[in-house]
């Protein structure tokens, strides 16, 4: 790959010089009658490039990317994605088209007038209503589902989870059985309590700590962000969630787990693209590749920003309930 | 005042110059060697995120100790984007686009001897050049320069135990941004003031062509918004040397708790992003001025829908300034803010659309003059559609969340207003050219230039929409932590040598620029048969513009192919003929 990049680095470099040594030759500057038809043919080459690469990246790079959401309340913004996507790429191929189709058909002659055209009411506030229309359409469906997605308030039991960024790690703490997460501030860091969670709150008693996040499926978890010194974001992109974690606030974010990891494991489009990347390593001669939730930090934190990760497992909710009652509280390990 | 000369020394003349003209030419200048820095900066990035573990000879011999075996450190990586932003976004393309060719233009194509305060011109160009030097020495500083993002969000980059950069290269940084709202607002007065009140005679602001309009516009922006990046920047300064908590609160960093109490980071995103996002469109209006103008000549066909684009900059204007929250949807502001930004920011979409369509209907039956300024305008309407559609999802709230910081956004960012704008700063070089320097610059060689530059672009910025929505994050020193993202990698290669591919292509650019100004065809009076008053100056500068008179207005600057006429163009000094109606 290198010495390819060498050797197209080579033929510009050559190119340019060559180019450059004919400037002392090439006096012209405006172009002829024979500029206008090469530019404007190339432009409907151009056109052709563009289009086949649009064609290509979506054949080619489609695998790589992300798999169905994981929550439900992504599948809703998923939809939402697809419709915006769609009237993208329409509008994109049409407008396009007319871009390059124009510059190729009317490259200029010589002795041609240009039709004087002004003005044109009627066709102007057709395109100022119809994308009026359009993206009023798209604007009241988008906060539908943002205030969907935004909006906990009326779920039932929640889960409520605190997940808490610093440089360069993530914790999380579980609200136990009050479902209600102790107070906490960095002034109460202290040797093991790494959250500053505040001991003297009753409800921090039965809080339980832990260094990897697991969910139940189909249970709604409220998300409460905290972080101890600079933004971080917590992204799950399976789940199509993220928020930022804003030191000297508390930050919320909720979904619902849709998809245990053993279910997202035997999903079709996972599968497909895990081999893409297992063959990928078995080249580099690296171990195989099992799919696994992440939760990433996504907002620039320091110099290891890029290696800021906890793994998610999300399981059926009697083997979440078994898992988290064999995890110690807070009152056990502070003692 | 034309009729006599002034005695020039070498330094009013080419230095400490009052003269719009030559200020342009020094703007345009700078703006080209920060625009080398800052692409370099990028391949030298890109070379890391291609082959992350692969040593490189050439980035050892640029980086020094910031390197490690020819691999650069995080820390140095983290930088170099944060610096190639601030240069591109202020240095490239708000000051060496707008500085040139606002300076350049408004007085010769409204017809002004010059800036309303040609002294206020001079101070704002200087305190641009002390910028950039303070930019550039930051890069020197022991701990290397400022690192936390262009966005420079707190506490990262108020924090010097959060990283390196955050010590004095961030303080050099905030001083330098501080001198360059001064220089930005001092530039954007006068030509506030300039278009005014110093057009000639009949030049009725419905009859300025659109850079003028465009430009106006943007100075407008900027003294609304400029200020409020200068306060954040002071609060910033307060909270780092003078422990004021504007920005910061509850901070445990490296075993100890910090006495910040009260402040919010959140806040200063607000008052990065009210001027942060208007920037945008500093950035970009400038452009799309300057390609209404060329496509408008180069079809040899009025520009469509003169008074909607007028009306679309002026919403696109005002819009501008009430969409900033949309970088902020997963900042934790309240949701229901995000409900408002989100209806606001797609309400751009539609003048947005107006501009797109206006174009495309300007050329439609034209007689398209293919000259390398065409070209490059026609290729910005091409990029403003691509990465304008993809704010249909980045703006929409629901749909933000999962893309917002992937590589999607840099994406649609970089294509909308980076490589648009630049497009745009190209398209002004290679049409006003023979205005700045009076000779021609070479058309094959601008041929080769866009060509290659446009299959570079596109084959950077489309495969990359594809690794932000696998999920992948900007700003990763490396993806080699996650073997989830190890099939992005190829994707990353093919990115990395367009990139290099592109850069390259610049040196064209340069070699053209530089050899023409010695070596050009000598230029003519009005080499691309335009209508506006700039043509109607002789070539050889002058102080004051015009010798004798200014010349007086008729009509509009769009007359092109207008029946009842012989050529197709019509000089905006042409009376009109009996009968003859104004467009």
């Amino acid at each position: 790959m290198t010495a390819l990049l060498y050797v197209l680095l080579a033929i510009v470099v050559a190119i340019a010089i060559w180019q450059i040594t004919n400037i002392f030759k090439m006096k012209g500057a405006i172009a002829t009658e024979k500029d206008n038809n090469a530019q404007g043919i190339i432009f409907a080459l151009f056109g052709v490039f563009f289009y086949g690469l649009m064609i290509f990246s979506f054949w080619k790079y489609s695998v790589i990317l992300l798999p169905e959401s994981a929550s439900l309340e992504g599948a809703r913004t998923d939809t939402l994605y697809m419709v915006t996507m769609l009237l993208i790429l329409v509008v994109q191929a049409i407008t396009q088209f007319l871009l390059f189709y124009f510059a190729f058909k009317y490259r200029g002659i010589k002795g041609r007038k240009a039709l004087f055209y002004a003005d044109s009411h009627k066709l102007e506030i057709i395109w100022t209503a119809v994308p009026a229309i359009v993206l009023a359409g798209l604007v009241l469906y988008g906060l539908s589902v943002w205030n969907d997605v935004m909006d906990s308030s009326d779920a039932e039991n929640p889960l409520i989870v605190e997940v808490y960024a610093k440089q360069f790690q993530w914790e999380a703490r579980y609200a136990g059985t009050d479902n209600e997460l102790g107070l906490a501030n960095v002034r109460n860091i202290k040797g093991i309590n790494t959250m500053g969670v505040d001991m003297t709150d009753k409800n921090a008693v039965d809080d339980i700590p832990v260094r990897e996040l697991r969910l139940p499926k189909g249970r709604k978890v409220i998300f409460k962000f905290r972080s101890q010194d600079v933004l971080h974001s917590a992204y799950m992109p399976h789940f199509r969630a993220q928020m930022n974690c804003v030191p000297g606030m508390v930050t919320e974010f909720a979904f619902t787990p849709s998809m245990t990891t053993e279910e997202m494991r035997a999903n079709e489009a996972t599968i497909k693209k895990v081999d893409g990347i297992n063959k990928i390593r078995t080249e580099k001669g690296e171990d195989p590749y099992e799919f696994d939730y992440l939760l990433l930090c996504n907002k620039i934190c320091g110099s290891s920003h890029y290696n800021m990760q906890m793994k998610i497992v999300v399981e059926e909710e009697a083997d979440f309930n078994s898992w988290l009652s064999d995890q110690k509280t807070m009152a056990q390990v502070v003692q | 005042m034309s009729d006599h000369h002034h005695k020039e020394t070498f330094i009013t003349k080419y230095v400490f110059s009052t003269d719009h003209k030559m200020i342009s030419k020094q703007y345009l200048v700078t703006g080209i060697f920060m625009g080398i820095v800052g692409v370099f900066m990028s391949m030298l990035f890109r070379l890391q995120i291609a082959w992350p573990d692969h040593s490189f000879s050439v980035i050892e011999a640029f980086l020094g100790r910031h390197q490690d075996g020819g691999v650069m450190t995080p820390d140095m990586y983290l930088a170099l984007v944060t610096i190639h932003g601030t240069i591109m976004v202020f240095f490239v393309l708000t000051a060496g686009l707008s500085g040139t060719f606002s300076n350049l233009l408004i007085p010769l194509q409204i017809g002004a001897r010059d800036m309303a305060s040609g002294f206020l011109n001079m101070v704002s160009y200087w305190l641009f050049f002390l910028s950039s030097v303070i930019m550039l020495i930051s890069l020197f500083v022991e701990a290397g320069p400022a690192a936390a993002g262009w966005t420079i969000y707190p506490p990262l980059s108020a924090l010097p135990q959060a990283m390196p950069g955050s010590g004095l290269g961030m303080t050099l940084w905030l001083v330098s941004m501080a001198i360059f709202v001064a220089s930005s607002l001092l530039g954007s007065l006068n030509y506030i003031v300039t278009v005014l009140n110093l057009r000639t005679i009949g030049m009725k602001m419905t009859r300025l062509p659109l850079t003028i309009w465009a430009f106006f516009v943007t100075a407008i922006i900027g003294v609304v918004s400029f200020p409020v990046l200068l306060s954040a920047a002071l609060l910033l300064i307060f909270d780092r040397s003078f422990g004021t908590s504007f920005f910061l609160s509850d901070i445990f960093i490296q075993g100890e708790v910090l006495h910040y109490q009260g402040g919010s980071p959140v806040l200063f995103e607000h008052l990065f992003w009210f001027l942060g996002h208007p920037e945008v469109y500093i950035v970009l209006l400038p452009a799309l001025g300057i390609t209404s103008e060329i496509i408008s000549t180069n079809s040899r066909k009025p520009i469509f829908g003169y008074r909607a684009m007028i009306g679309s900059i002026i919403a696109i204007a005002f819009l501008s300034t009430i969409v900033w929250g949309h970088h902020m949807f997963v900042s934790g502001m309240n949701p229901f803010l995000g409900s408002v930004f989100t209806f606001t920011t797609l309400l751009i979409a539609i003048p947005s659309a107006v501009k797109a369509f206006n174009y495309i209907t300007t050329l439609w039956k034209g007689n398209l003059q293919m000259n390398p300024a065409m070209l490059f305008s026609i290729g910005l309407v091409s990029t403003f559609i691509s990465g304008g559609l993809t704010g249909l999802v980045l703006g929409d709230s629901a749909l933000d969340i999962n893309v917002h910081d992937t590589y999607f956004v840099v994406a649609h960012f970089h294509l909308v207003m980076g490589v648009s704008a630049i497009y745009g700063m190209f398209a002004g070089v290679y049409h006003w050219f023979p205005k700045m320097y009076g000779r021609m610059m070479n058309k094959t060689l601008g041929y080769w230039h866009f060509w290659i530059t446009a299959i570079a672009a596109y084959g950077v910025f489309f495969p990359m929409h594809f690794i932000g929505l696998a999920g992948l994050p900007r700003r990763y020193y490396a993806n080699t932590a996650f073997p989830l993202f190890d099939d992005v990698a190829d994707v990353n290669i093919v990115i990395t040598m367009f990139a290099i591919l592109g850069g390259a292509a610049q040196i064209i650019f340069l070699a053209n620029f530089f050899i023409s100004i010695y070596k050009g065809k000598k230029a003519t009076q009005n080499p691309w048969k335009s209508n506006t008053l700039e043509w109607t100056t002789p070539v050889e500068h002058i102080h004051g513009n015009w010798p004798g008179e200014i010349p007086a207005v008729h009509r509009w600057a769009y007359d092109y192919s207008k029946p009842g006429h012989d050529e197709d163009f019509v000089l905006q000094t042409t009376p009109l003929k009996e009968g003859e109606e104004e467009s």
